[in-house]
């Protein structure tokens, strides 16, 4: 062991062995086998591609999208690993057979929980500090979608439960900005000042981040007001307080108000960012595995609320992604599942599932993509230009 | 400031132990690039309060230095040379708050995606140095115990699971005076082969009779470090401009008289040092005992090399539902037994992968049980891994098999 260990928030550099190229497509076989036999899907480089399937099912004017970020990243041998199988079963067992997956989605960028969610939203590496908070750089998916398509604001939002990420609906690029964003909603906010004067222990829930106990930015930016509660999500303060104190996490809240949203309002374009599972930074493995357990469960619920809910039903392509894994067991300079710090082959390498309108399903792609290939991808999915993206269209869900 | 700008005066508020070591190694450090440099003072300075291996690696490295010519070392670094720092780093004052640089350097290498080049210069440089300075073997073979499960009467799943693959599996283990028994093995061990800080007791919760042969580190008896910690990093955080990453860099400037520690003067400074980074480094630590727990073991492991470590887990309190935390009534933190037995089970396995990790580990042994119980994995290299005994045995028998 030497003395290379950057044992900061953002880093932390030390050994490993192979080459990061062959670890991730170690991985990447690993996903395809075991989803192939586990889950009967067939290799996609043996299929044709979709191409024209999802073009006919309904009029660009009509499809939606909804993102789900399957957040605080997981790694796979607590998920599609055989071992780790056991804490997904709705996406097992519901979800992938519906799905066109994608096993080696790699991020290259900063591994911090916003900086990296910024990244996913813009298509570019940002790179500012995870702790600030400041808008992306680049110009978000919501500005060129609603831009280009000339949508309301009603039309682009996001659910995030982190007060750190208020920021993200919208960038400070000189040609976009100026509220042709999102809306971003932070429910943990709303239920705070939903909560003001009653009694309550809100330290614990007004955590921003799992990584820094107790810390709680100011907020600012183009956010959600308890006000509007009322008038655009239908829902009172009273009610919205009731059901908040039946829900376990802040995720299970912010899944509630997603569901009201769609419900509501029905934007094309929905953002939903998780975050239960960041709790391993505390160390408590029980608990890391609680907060993926949960987090699979609400992915198939917003799953069920798309499949019920008239606007949605039938025109809607959901695409779900870690922003990114956990550093490996075998990596000295980290801690294993506690941290993302090492930058290691597993702490990079994620997968990402599509279903819905226009996707094949049942199908397996292993080839390496990045993670900031999907905001080009849904601009040619939804008809828009994603014109300062440095990723990729996804050639086979077009 | 450049390394090459390296005068041996501005070494004089480095500790007289680290002042005297690095002062006689200025001319190398001299050719040695800035993204290096900093890390290695980063060690240095604590020269002082660091643990008999971590010394003694210290002094290898710099010796291997010093007995390196000029183009030896621009080969050995040509890959940290290739990484670019930014001017801001070089305003920095590197030389008396190594830390501090190596934290805004680690952002640096993130923020300009030049942590993979960094991540393989380590590498190469770490391999180098462990071939003309490879560590030293332990005088005798390794001994860890993991102790797990306190306070819980059943399970619904299997434990052990990643463990069972590297030794036996014992379903039939006597647990009378198991404790007792696992504490007076490592004692005997202290007492045979005295180094010190050489064998360590570690509890998650309040630490059981032992004898002082061991350096003991425990949860309970941190209680008090604990909630003045805590209560500075309430204090902190509320304070305007304050994120993240200040409340970091404060929280690695704190010594022990800050958390209340050595008032008598008659402390061991190596020892509180060490306690006070597993509280202030550690994430989790100060609220989770298994937490608290696994990483003490870790960071024994890594920095004090034990020749022997018994860690025991206790329950951690209970991880409130957001329901109950917005409810009115205050209720005091309870425990939560079955999650800290998962807990428990994950620890092990990392306290024995960072042993693993340890200069003679195809010589090492490790055994994990759960207390108060009959299941046990035993490992060690006279015992196949993945087998598994219905036979009745007990820790003493264990423990004789896999030593």
């Amino acid at each position: 062991m030497t003395h290379f260990s950057l044992q900061t928030g953002r880093g932390r550099a030390a050994a490993a062995a192979c080459s990061p190229r062959e670890l991730a497509r170690q991985l990447a076989c690993t996903r395809r086998d075991f989803l192939r036999t586990a889950a009967g899907l067939a290799l996609g480089s043996t299929m044709l591609a979709p191409s024209a399937m999802a073009r006919a099912l309904a009029p660009r004017k009509k499809r939606k999208v909804v993102v789900i970020t399957f957040g605080g990243g997981a790694r796979d041998q607590e998920t599609f690993a055989p071992e780790g199988q056991e804490n997904i079963p709705h996406l097992m067992r519901e979800l992938i057979p519906q799905s066109a997956f994608f096993t080696q989605v790699v991020n290259r960028g900063i591994l911090g929980h916003y900086v990296a969610t910024a990244s996913l939203v813009t298509g570019v590496y940002e790179t500012f500090n995870n702790f600030a908070a400041v808008p992306p750089a680049n110009p978000t998916v919501f500005e060129y979608f609603r831009k280009d398509l000339r949508r309301p604001p009603s039309d682009a939002w996001v659910v995030a439960p982190s007060n750190g990420f208020n920021r993200i609906g919208e960038s400070n690029h000189p040609s976009y900005g100026g509220g042709s964003g999102a809306t971003v909603i932070l429910p943990k906010h709303l239920l705070t000042a939903a909560m003001s004067g009653a009694s309550g222990d809100f330290d614990h829930l007004l955590r921003d981040n799992y990584e820094t106990p107790f810390y709680a930015p100011e907020l600012g930016g183009r956010e959600f007001e308890l006000e509007q509660l009322e008038n655009l999500l239908k829902l009172s303060v009273n009610d919205f307080k009731t059901h908040a104190r039946t829900l376990s996490s802040p995720d299970e809240l912010s899944v509630y108000i997603a569901r009201q949203l769609m419900k509501q309002v029905a934007p094309s374009l929905l953002w939903i960012t998780m975050h239960d599972i960041d709790i391993a930074h505390a160390g408590a493995y029980s608990l890391y595995i609680d907060g993926i357990r949960r987090t699979d469960r609400l992915c198939a619920e917003i799953w069920q609320a798309i499949q019920t809910e008239p606007e949605y039903a039938g025109n809607t392509t959901l695409f779900i992604l870690p922003d990114f894994g956990r550093d490996a067991d075998d990596d000295s300079g980290g801690n294993g599942f506690q941290h993302h710090r090492t930058g290691d082959t597993l702490s990079r390498t994620t997968w990402m599932m599509a279903l819905g309108a226009g996707v094949r399903p049942g199908v397996v792609f292993d080839r390496a993509m990045e993670s900031t290939d999907l905001v080009p991808t849904l601009g040619s999915m939804l008809d828009f230009s994603a014109a300062l993206a440095q990723g990729k269209p996804i050639p086979e869900l077009l | 400031m450049l390394p090459g700008d390296l005068k041996p005066e501005q070494f004089k508020g480095y500790p007289p132990q680290a002042r005297k070591l690095v002062t006689g190694c200025v001319a190398a450090l001299q050719q040695l690039p800035l993204t290096f440099v900093p890390s290695l003072l980063r060690e240095v300075i604590d020269y002082d309060f660091k643990f008999p291996p971590e010394r003694n690696a210290i002094e290898k490295e710099l010796a291997n230095l010093n007995s390196l010519s000029p183009s030896q070392l621009k080969e050995w670094f040509q890959g940290f040379a290739q990484i670019t720092p930014s001017p801001k780093l070089e305003s920095v004052d590197w030389v008396n708050s190594p830390g501090l640089f190596v934290e805004q350097l680690s952002a640096h290498l993130w923020a300009t995606h030049q942590l993979d080049a960094f991540r393989k210069a380590a590498i190469e440089y770490a391999g180098r140095l462990q071939a003309v300075a490879p560590p030293e073997p332990p005088p005798v073979p390794r001994l860890g115990i993991a102790v797990i499960g306190q306070g819980v009467d059943a399970h619904e799943e299997p434990l052990f699971r990643k463990l069972r693959a590297h030794g036996g599996y014992f379903s039939r283990v006597n647990p009378e005076n198991g404790l007792e028994t696992l504490l007076n093995t490592v004692a005997a061990r202290a007492k045979a082969h005295p180094a010190p800080y050489g064998h360590w007791y570690i509890d998650g919760g309040e630490e059981a009779d032992h004898d002082s042969a061991l350096t003991c580190v425990s949860y309970g008896a941190l209680a008090p470090e604990r909630a003045v910690l805590l209560r500075k990093m309430h204090g902190e955080i509320e304070k305007p401009g304050m994120g993240p990453e200040a409340l970091r860099t404060l929280l690695a400037q704190m010594r022990p008289a800050d958390l209340g520690m050595g008032k008598s003067g008659k402390g061991d400074e190596v020892l509180d040092r060490f306690q006070v980074k597993l509280l202030t480094e550690g994430s989790g630590t100060q609220i989770f005992s298994t937490t608290f727990a696994q990483w003490a073991a870790r960071e024994t492991l890594r920095r004090a090399q034990p020749l022997t470590l018994l860690v025991r887990f206790a329950p951690r309190q209970r991880q409130k539902p957001m329901n109950e935390l917005l409810s009115a009534s205050q209720t005091n933190a309870d425990l939560d037994p079955a999650g800290s037995l998962v807990d428990a089970d994950m620890g092990s396995y990392y306290t024995y992968l960072n042993q693993q990790r340890l200069a003679g580990a195809e010589k090492s042994s490790f055994l994990v049980w759960f207390e108060g119980h009959n299941e046990a994995v035993a490992i060690g290299p006279a015992m196949p891994g993945g087998t598994q005994s219905a036979n009745p045995t007990d820790l003493k028998q264990l423990l004789s098999w896999i030593s």
